[in-house]
């Protein structure tokens, strides 16, 4: 392909999904600087990698990219954590049942600080079915985990958010 | 169902990504049951609470650098060539009549890709339509048998249980204007359709991956049979699949 005609192909494909590679890396990260780091690494790893795709979802593809590129840094940062350690077991324990009481209004800013303070397999999850909307299958494939997976941690993430928000509610704060 | 599984499911339904018959079932039981209808109603204030406030914008700096970085990589030297008018004329009619030709291509889709179309939502209608198969056997001596009178041909069919695609049946489709032979494989809890049917011209052609609606599609053409392997199994596994059917 001409290296002309592969960046304007690239541009086309890739460039109108930056805002949701910068939404997903900011809310994994957690700062500017870091998400800006990661989108720019990843977008340059998604050029060299554009041959290897062929017109599916963009949007999907893209992040997908965002994701592994914010895991290998993460690696790198704190290479004792063990990421893959993640016990579901242990973080079903918090989020049991809420309370049936219904939540009226949710504070947005209260949410925010909830989503932010999520371990970040949970956060990653509700960022990519809230706030971008895809599907389950497309998570599965963005994030590489079976379906069940991911329908598991989005329920146990709902549950700690809105238990959360009842708890609030009931205790009358704000 | 119980409470127990309504909550198993509540999400899905939330997000609608239920199938229809269990999509009402939880219709039913929320309308009769106050503690799933408060469970459902709190996911609901949650997602509806996630608005665009949340997202965040990637910076104009952020997008001016990578652009740049872009056109800096696509721009790097490259040997000078000094373009003689002749060659030039002559690469401005082949790209003429490129363009033409992908421009006709474009407008109509090629056949392969009406079949392909077709062939997905055979996959997706099996599966929904809980018409899987028409002979459920594991037993690749049952399956092929089966299809004796049914089809102009015979399918090769072949166990591939030990590499970890267990034969679970056959079914008769319809594909391409001809009644075709489907073959369901399955590996942990992913099908895999394989529709076979004779190859227009008998060509032979490699293994052709492509993705359409999220399903993997492997095309391959061998002996005369053409074969049409589909499944939301990764493309990795599917292709796996291919190279172990053709061994």
């Amino acid at each position: 392909m001409q290296e002309q005609t592969k960046t304007a192909n690239f541009e086309a494909a890739v460039l109108p999904h930056l805002d949701a590679a910068y939404n997903l890396a900011r809310w994994l990260t957690r700062n500017d600087a870091d998400a800006e780091d990661i989108v720019q690494e990843a977008i340059m790893r998604a050029f060299k990698f554009f041959s290897g795709f062929h017109g599916e979802n963009g949007k999907a593809w893209t992040l997908r990219i965002v994701r592994n590129t914010y895991y290998s840094w993460l690696q790198k940062k704190r290479p004792t954590e063990d990421l893959s350690e993640f016990d579901e077991q242990i973080h079903a324990a918090d989020s049991t049942n809420p309370e049936t009481i219904l939540i009226q209004n949710v504070d947005r800013q209260e949410l925010r600080r909830l989503l932010d303070e999520l371990p970040v397999e949970f956060r990653e999850i509700i960022v990519l079915r809230e706030l971008e909307g895809f599907s389950y299958k497309e998570i599965a494939s963005i994030s590489d985990l079976p379906l069940g997976t991911v329908m598991s941690r989005l329920a146990r993430a709902r549950d700690r958010l809105v238990a959360c928000a009842a708890a609030r509610q009931k205790g009358g704060a704000k | 169902m119980n409470c127990q599984n309504i909550r198993e499911l509540i999400d899905s339904y939330v997000d609608g990504e239920l199938d229809l018959v269990n999509h009402l079932e939880i219709e039913k039981h929320l309308a009769a049951c106050d503690a799933c209808d408060a469970a459902y109603k709190n996911r609901q204030a949650l997602s509806a609470a996630f608005d665009s406030s949340f997202n965040f914008s990637a910076p104009a700096s952020l997008r001016k650098s990578i652009q740049k970085e872009l056109r800096e990589i696509s721009s790097e030297p490259k040997p000078k060539r000094i373009w003689h008018w002749r060659w030039l004329a002559t690469a401005t009619a082949v790209a003429a009549v490129l363009l033409l030709t992908l421009f006709v291509f474009r407008l109509s889709p090629s056949s392969d890709d009406v079949l392909a179309t077709e062939i997905v939502s055979n996959h997706v209608r099996s599966l929904m339509a809980n018409h899987l198969m028409d002979v459920p056997s594991t037993d690749q001596h049952t399956v092929k048998p089966w299809f004796d009178g049914k089809l102009d041909f015979s399918p090769p069919v072949i166990d591939l249980a030990s590499q970890g695609f267990t034969l679970i049946g056959g079914r008769l489709d319809y594909a391409g204007n001809r009644p075709v032979a489907a073959l369901v494989y399955q590996r942990r809890q992913h099908y895999i359709n394989l529709f076979v049917f004779p190859s227009k011209g008998g060509s032979e052609s490699g293994e052709k991956t492509s993705v359409r609606q999220g399903y993997n599609i492997v095309q391959w053409n061998r002996g005369g049979m053409s074969f049409w392997a589909v499944s939301d199994l990764n493309a990795t596994e599917l292709q796996e699949f291919a190279s172990d059917y053709q061994k």
